[in-house]
């Protein structure tokens, strides 16, 4: 069970004084109950990239496929594909119509053609998932909760329809870092529990590194590496900070002391850890 | 500068229930500073921002401004012509179609002559970096670009202080960078005095002076030092302090005796590899 | 992509016709219109053809390209021809096919009118293709200001257009993306009877007004906080001002009005 991406190119505003490629051959495979990151600056071609994989796009050449089937058809199994890779935009809050939370929410698995107990079943799991009590907010009208409450709604909405695939552009963009720590925990959990594949679009290093297993850094059009985060920011660090990347945090701080001639490990990738092995390198314990 | 006294702000919300966004703030701005606000979303950043160019007016308590109270209507111009906002979303504040026509608009409003506009406007469009984009269609630029338009539209207002909501919260970290630059820049050559409010700690690291809000009352507040090394208040209230204070606070805390306040990584490898 | 749409028919350029100052083309399209009227002869119809294509030429625009902003009228065109060549009263018959006969008269007052609506349209599309849409705010805005007096809110009208000029882009990138995010939530907006459809628009008409509304309410205090307090007391960066080559392009429209007015009642003048 796999997206698989082969060899797809995409032009904006083609044939116009404005043409822009976007998607310069790329090919790659996202497994079921993988996390992976998609990083790179403004107009890499990462949001053109991640709205291939649901069919939103389609590609001027090469193959989008989801489970072994090409989402270029316009048949019902082609339909079918494209419904299991689930899509959270940025500023999802933008997208909520409905005069209930519930309704909202509800918006998705009906597309889907669930039964109404599928439906019922699907909104209360995914307000269980995002941390929204079902009879304190069901029934409430969406426009009158706060941004990062919408903002679950919103992420609910697109988990209602049970994805196998959920591919999230900056879901933490414009949250303060309470609000920011909360929805990834919600994410995780939801990674963890239905095995679903999460693919995170973000500009923070630090989120790609704490929450991904793998990496893909887009630059220009191009995967310019693929592969585990924590090593990329080990061997390519010259070339990150070449197209525009910065480094986390925590690579910065370890690169640093390191410098200045305390012995660590490489790769250390979180705060705990770099605790620890500042404690050990000092013989403190 | 400006100086803020015992202020309350009260609003009725949607509900009909009445809701205090401030509950007595006092605080005073000196000409020329950098001031930082933090805190986690509804502690009232906003609401107090919008008290300091009159666009609020206090249910209690006051608000000067350069010596002119904001409750009178009669300073209401002068007022907004010595405060400039700038917004968090950089699309709903640019009003023009193309980038000088909208930096001219602040001017334009207060009938500064046609000349003398021409000028400010490049002057303004250079303090931001900008001047090679003002025939461009702002729709065009990237957020950050956006912003600086928005910032250069405050300044050929010629104010003496800018107050940032959230500026950069829809940006890029390109564009975050680009932001921070100018207001330090505007901040060091002009000598405008900044009030910057942000989610990102980083760049409240680059003030002369952070306070924390939560729940309408200023937490505490002091020089970045002072605010960052109170790693537990700040995650009290819902806020992360930068990585070198976070290791620095757990190092004291299993016992370890560190010299001084270390919030950047810089002061943390000085003390730890010495 | 929505956004593809660029605005208005604005075509960049720096003629002779771009360099006028848009009240000069304003002015001198409705006194063009108003010369229009005056034509009777088939020399006057000549000579405004005449000018309209030296206008063209003169603006350096494609000419096809030009002509091609009539098709939108040329249903228009053909049924005034049509209606005038078998309605209107005349002695001379050409031919004659069941109970429709085609007049010389009928055919000579169709091909004018249908010419009348041709130049009108070519010689306003001009005005649009060299003047872009801020200009031509200015231009309005300027010649209406002598009617403020009489309640014409010429600011207000010119403030209106620019933000809509300056939203009109990010609104239709905004539809853009309202409508991807509800696609991929299986929103179908294309199939179904019309009540259906009209239905299935609201999962993008609801979020696209409510986000219109934001953006609204957060500009209006934007530009408040820049001092913004209607049309009082406000100046203008650029002022309009005419130039030599205006005065030249009115000389010109005058002249030309001048000669139509003679050719239609100079002659009965000389006959007196």
């Amino acid at each position: 069970m796999s997206i698989d991406i082969k060899n797809i190119c995409y032009t904006y505003m083609r044939g116009t004084p404005f043409e822009k490629k976007a998607l310069d051959d790329v090919s790659v495979s996202i497994d079921k109950g993988e996390i992976v990151a998609v990083i790179g600056h403004t107009g890499s071609g990462k949001s053109t990239l991640v709205q291939h994989l649901n069919g939103l796009l389609r590609p001027d050449a090469g193959q989008v496929a989801v489970d072994g089937i090409s989402l270029a058809g316009k048949d019902a199994a082609a339909k079918k594909a494209r419904q299991l890779v689930g899509m959270v935009f940025q500023y999802p809050e933008h997208q909520i119509f409905a005069e209930t939370v519930y309704e909202d929410i509800a918006f998705g698995p009906r597309n889907r053609g669930f039964e109404p107990e599928e439906v019922d079943k699907q909104v209360r799991e995914a307000m269980a998932f995002v941390g929204l009590d079902f009879e304190t907010f069901a029934r409430r009208s969406p426009f009158r909760l706060s941004g990062g409450q919408m903002r679950r709604v919103a992420i609910a909405g697109v988990v209602a329809m049970n994805p196998d695939y959920l591919v999230l552009d900056e879901p933490s963009a414009g949250l303060d870092p309470r609000s920011r720590n909360a929805v990834f925990k919600e994410i995780m959990a939801l990674h963890k529990s239905r095995g679903i594949a999460i693919v995170l679009v973000t500009h923070s290093m630090e989120e790609a590194v704490k929450y991904a297993k793998r990496m893909l850094v887009i630059n220009q059009g191009r995967i310019l590496f693929d592969g585990n985060p924590a090593d990329i920011f080990k061997n390519h660090q010259q070339k990150l900070v070449e197209v525009g990347m910065d480094e986390p945090q925590v690579f910065k701080l370890a690169a640093l002391l390191r410098k200045q001639g305390m012995e660590l490990p490489q790769g250390i990738t979180d705060d705990v850890t770099l605790l620890q092995m500042i404690k050990k390198a000092k013989g403190w314990r | 500068m400006i100086s803020v006294k015992e202020l309350k702000h009260i609003y009725t919300d949607a509900d009909g229930h009445e809701v205090s966004a401030l509950n007595g703030i006092n605080l005073d701005i000196p000409a020329g500073e950098f001031i930082a606000i933090i805190g986690a979303n509804g502690g009232g950043k906003s609401t107090l921002a919008r008290h300091l160019n009159a666009l609020l007016l206090p249910t209690s308590g006051k608000c000067i401004v350069d010596g002119l109270d904001t409750a009178e209507e009669k300073n209401l111009w002068d007022i907004r012509q010595h405060v400039g906002m700038v917004f968090q979303n950089p699309d709903n504040q640019i009003v023009a179609a193309i980038v000088e026509e909208d930096v001219a608009f602040g001017p334009e409003n207060v009938g500064v002559p046609g000349p003398e506009i021409k000028g400010r406007v490049d002057r303004a469009l250079a303090a931001v970096g900008m001047s090679e984009y003002a025939k461009h269609a702002p729709h065009l630029l990237s957020g950050g670009q956006k912003q600086r338009i928005a910032i250069a539209g405050v300044l050929a207002l010629e104010p003496r202080v800018i107050v940032l909501d959230e500026p950069t919260a829809m940006l890029d970290p390109q564009g975050r960078k680009e932001i921070v630059r100018t207001v330090k820049q505007l901040n060091k050559e002009k000598g405008i005095t900044i009030v910057y409010i942000t989610h990102y700690m980083t760049e409240a690291l680059e003030a002369d002076r952070v306070v924390v809000m939560e729940k309408g009352n200023i937490r505490f507040s002091g020089t970045p030092h002072e605010v960052f090394s109170r790693v537990d208040e700040l995650e009290k209230a819902g806020l992360e302090a930068p990585l070198a204070a976070k290791i620095a606070s757990e190092l004291r805390k299993s016992g370890i005796k560190l010299p001084k306040e270390i919030i950047t990584d810089e002061e943390l490898a000085e003390v730890l590899c010495r | 992509m929505l956004s593809d749409i660029t605005l208005g028919q604005y075509f960049p350029g720096n003629s002779f016709i771009h360099r006028l100052d848009p009240r000069t083309k304003i002015l001198a399209t409705l006194i063009y219109i108003i010369a229009i009227f005056f034509a009777d002869s088939f020399l006057s119809y000549a000579i405004l053809t005449g000018f309209a294509l030296a206008v063209i030429l003169i603006s350096r625009l494609p000419l096809l390209m030009v002509l091609k902003s009539l098709k939108p009228i040329m249903i228009i065109v053909v049924l005034t021809l049509g209606i005038h060549m078998f309605t209107a009263p005349g002695e001379t018959v050409l031919f004659t096919w069941k109970f429709l006969s085609v007049t010389q008269e009928g055919l000579e007052l169709g091909v004018k009118m249908s010419l009348r609506l041709m130049l009108l349209l070519l010689f306003s599309s001009v005005l649009t293709f060299t003047t872009s849409p801020i200009v031509l705010t200015d231009g309005i805005e300027s010649l209406l200001r002598p009617f403020k007096k009489i309640g014409v809110p010429a600011h207000e009208l010119a403030m209106m257009m620019t933000i809509a000029l300056r939203f009109i882009p990010t609104l239709l990138e905004e539809t853009d993306r309202i409508m991807k995010a509800q696609t991929a939530r299986g929103a179908d907006f294309s199939s179904g009877n019309l009540l259906q459809r009209a239905k299935n628009m609201l999962p993008l008409l609801v979020p696209l007004f409510i986000s219109a509304f934001r953006r609204a309410d957060e500009l209006a205090v934007a530009m408040e906080s820049r001092c913004y307090r209607g049309g009082e007391g406000r100046t203008r960066m650029h002022e309009l001002l005419y130039k030599g080559i205006d005065y030249a392009a009115f000389g010109t429209i005058f002249a030309l009005t001048a000669l139509l007015a003679f050719l239609r009642w100079g002659t009965a003048l000389c006959a007196l």
